[in-house]
């Protein structure tokens, strides 16, 4: 395995929805991403962060195929990714999902949610894919691995579930994992149980890990890549530890100052928030695209031209016109 | 003008007695009959809530905080198989009232209440402004279209423009829907809000204006909370003292001052030790093991077999001692 090669790489990704009326009249564009690049590398996590309507799901859909991009290319390990290969990409993308209840089939036990991967993908011989089965429930602590076989998605805690999910994602020994909010849905005490094993089963495989979350205060303790997005743009991209010191783009400032640490000092003053609401993703504004909501707007400039990356700090790119 | 408003809601008025204590909760139980077995969600429950203070109701999944919510709000499921102790609202407990009187008299009048989810608890037939005034029409006989008129002045108060209030709820994002339920619960001025989960579902910038929106009403409305939730970050934001449960008991009820710098009962501090924190750097931990099964709970203290501080007494249920005349734990460590 290449050690320090790209593993994923996307240049310029569009992912459009079509509007229509009455089923058949073009209507517009939902412009859910809109020119996104990265490189991923072998081995690295990377984490996006954004609130609802960000986009940041659509990005996991089109690495994963399941919305094709409109524009721009998906090149995954060396492979350009297209509409005839995708059970290709597929088998070597793990998926982990929101809410595990949800994506586990309830009439399947343990066993068989495991095994069906591989059926479908007719990966090894039976003895083989029984050896996996446990391999990877080891991997995630489901133990004792005989109790778990027989289960049933409802017999176990919501932590187990997502551990099951994980170990779904893994039994086909991905090169990718993808992440969609792994721990928004469980309760306080597990997601840093679920956030560890995550990073284990990484650093063991030498995973490429996207995770996508809203939650900045998960991220530190997952990922050393963090980008930021605002509808349907990356704004900001940098180490998470420089993210939280010394964070650039207006944006990125006001959703870090929303997020409370638990102390009661917040109970005695106001938050200061943006006013208003991100755009609609049909007719978004002209240049940059946080320039309605702010506070450090050049007139003339942001409503007019759309930011490109600048880099004032080596390794942190922004997308502002306050860093030209 | 946030004045004007606030005499204009106070017209809905019932001579409020200045006690300090509002709500006083003791030994309440509410308990289910299930197809497995009885399940003690809420079991032998005391606390008390003064005036114009906060609330917050901290548990992970299953340990009974909503459960106690519903139980102060009586909106019982049809399961019920005990329903005890004693709720003291204003000095009258509530216990004995007939469901007929409750409904008419408390619910929505005194106490309302902003449901978990609250984002799909919309009717997706009615116009929102409609939706906000039902309380009035229906607990104060005000005619519709002056019902409609305060509708108005509790979204304002809210930060709902006004001609949301003829859209329908689909029409609205998650954080204007919230704000809509929120207007409804303040519409008919009640003493006590209880608001389960109110910004779990939110995005962060919503959550953090959601959340300066009620410390605002709180701050003029002299209104009391019950905030329920299991996201202690955000808690922070409202609370003035916070009230731990786990496995259907409350385990600590200390000042939110106290509380954040230092919790007491040790399943509070792993709790704690477990919520990621943005500016600080700090090893996370988690509580290994689950919360015991409700069913059957186990004798003794309830934590004991996930607690790290264990000893031979935590096998007798602990009484809840308390400390410093503010705090109250329940665990044999503050015994003397």
């Amino acid at each position: 395995m290449q050690q320090n090669g790209v593993l994923l790489s996307a240049k310029d990704l569009h992912t459009w929805y079509e509007l229509r009326k009455f089923g058949f009249i073009h209507a517009g564009y939902v412009r859910a991403l809109d020119g996104v690049s990265f490189d991923l590398r072998y081995g690295e996590a990377l984490t996006i962060v954004g609130e609802s309507g960000s986009g940041k799901t659509t990005l996991l859909k089109t690495v994963l195929g399941l919305a094709p991009p409109t524009k721009g290319t998906l090149v995954f390990a060396g492979q350009p990714v297209t509409a005839k290969n995708l059970s290709w990409l597929r088998r070597h993308v793990g998926y982990v999902q929101q809410d595990p209840y949800g994506a586990l089939p309830p009439f399947m036990n343990v066993r068989r949610i495991l095994l069906e991967p591989m059926l479908i993908n007719k990966v090894g011989q039976p003895a083989e894919r029984e050896a996996r089965i446990r391999e990877v429930l080891e991997e995630v602590r489901l133990l004792p691995v005989e109790d778990f076989l027989l289960k049933f998605p409802h017999m176990l805690s919501g932590g187990q579930q997502q551990r099951l999910v994980i170990a779904r994602a893994m039994v086909l020994r991905p090169q990718l994992i993808v992440a969609d909010e792994p721990v928004s849905m469980l309760d306080a005490s597990v997601r840093v149980e679920i956030l560890d094993l995550m990073r284990r089963v990484q650093r063991a495989h030498n995973l490429g890990v996207i995770y996508i979350t809203h939650d900045l205060s998960t991220v530190r303790y997952f990922s050393e890549r963090v980008f930021i997005m605002y509808a349907a743009k990356v704004v900001e991209k940098a180490d998470v530890r420089e993210i939280v010191r010394n964070h650039l783009h207006p944006y990125t400032r006001a959703l870090l100052a929303a997020i409370p640490d638990p102390d009661h000092e917040n109970a005695l003053h106001f938050k200061e928030v943006p006013p208003g609401e991100p755009p609609s993703l049909v007719r978004p504004p002209e240049g940059c695209r946080f320039h309605p909501r702010c506070v450090h707007k050049i007139p003339g400039l942001c409503e007019r031209e759309v930011p490109p990356e600048f880099e004032p700090v080596p390794g942190h790119f922004v997308a502002c016109w306050l860093y030209r | 003008m946030a004045k004007q408003t606030k005499s204009a809601v106070n017209l809905v008025n019932f001579g409020r007695s200045e006690s300090a204590t509002l709500l006083r909760v003791e030994d309440l139980k509410l308990y289910f009959r299930t197809t497995k077995g009885v399940v003690q969600a809420v079991d032998g429950v005391s606390f008390e809530l003064g005036r114009r203070r906060s609330a917050t109701v901290l548990g992970e999944s299953g340990c009974g905080k909503t459960t106690l919510a519903r139980a102060i709000l009586r909106l019982l499921p049809r399961n019920v198989h005990t329903f005890s102790g004693k709720i003291v609202l204003d000095g009258v407990d509530l216990m004995p009232m007939n469901d007929e009187w409750f409904r008419k008299e408390i619910r929505w009048r005194k106490i309302s209440f902003v449901p978990q989810a609250a984002m799909n608890a919309l009717n997706p037939v009615l116009r929102v402004g409609h939706q906000i005034a039902e309380p009035l029409v229906v607990h104060h006989g005000v005619s519709q279209d002056a019902a409609f008129k305060r509708a108005v002045e509790a979204a304002k108060l809210v930060g709902l423009p006004e001609d949301f209030l003829s859209r329908y709820a689909f029409e609205l994002s998650g954080g204007m829907r919230q704000r809509a339920i929120i207007a409804m619960a303040l519409l008919t001025n009640p003493e006590l809000i209880i608001l389960d989960e109110p910004t779990s579902a939110l995005d962060v910038l919503t959550q953090a204006n959601i959340m300066n929106t009620l410390k605002k009403i709180k701050r003029e409305f002299e209104m009391s909370y019950i905030l329920i939730t299991h996201d202690i970050a955000t808690s922070s934001e409202l609370a003035d003292e916070v009230i731990v449960m786990y496995a259907g008991h409350i385990v600590e009820h200390s000042p939110a001052a106290r509380f954040f710098k230092a919790p007491l009962h040790p399943y509070a501090q792993k709790l704690m030790a477990s919520v990621p924190t943005l500016r600080e750097d700090k090893e996370l931990e988690f509580i290994p093991g689950q919360p015991p099964s409700l069913l059957n709970p186990p004798k003794g203290c309830r934590f004991a077999p996930r607690c790290p501080k264990r000893f031979e007494r935590c096998a007798e249920e602990p009484p809840l001692f308390s400390l410093d005349g503010v705090s109250v734990v329940k665990c044999w460590l503050f015994a003397r």
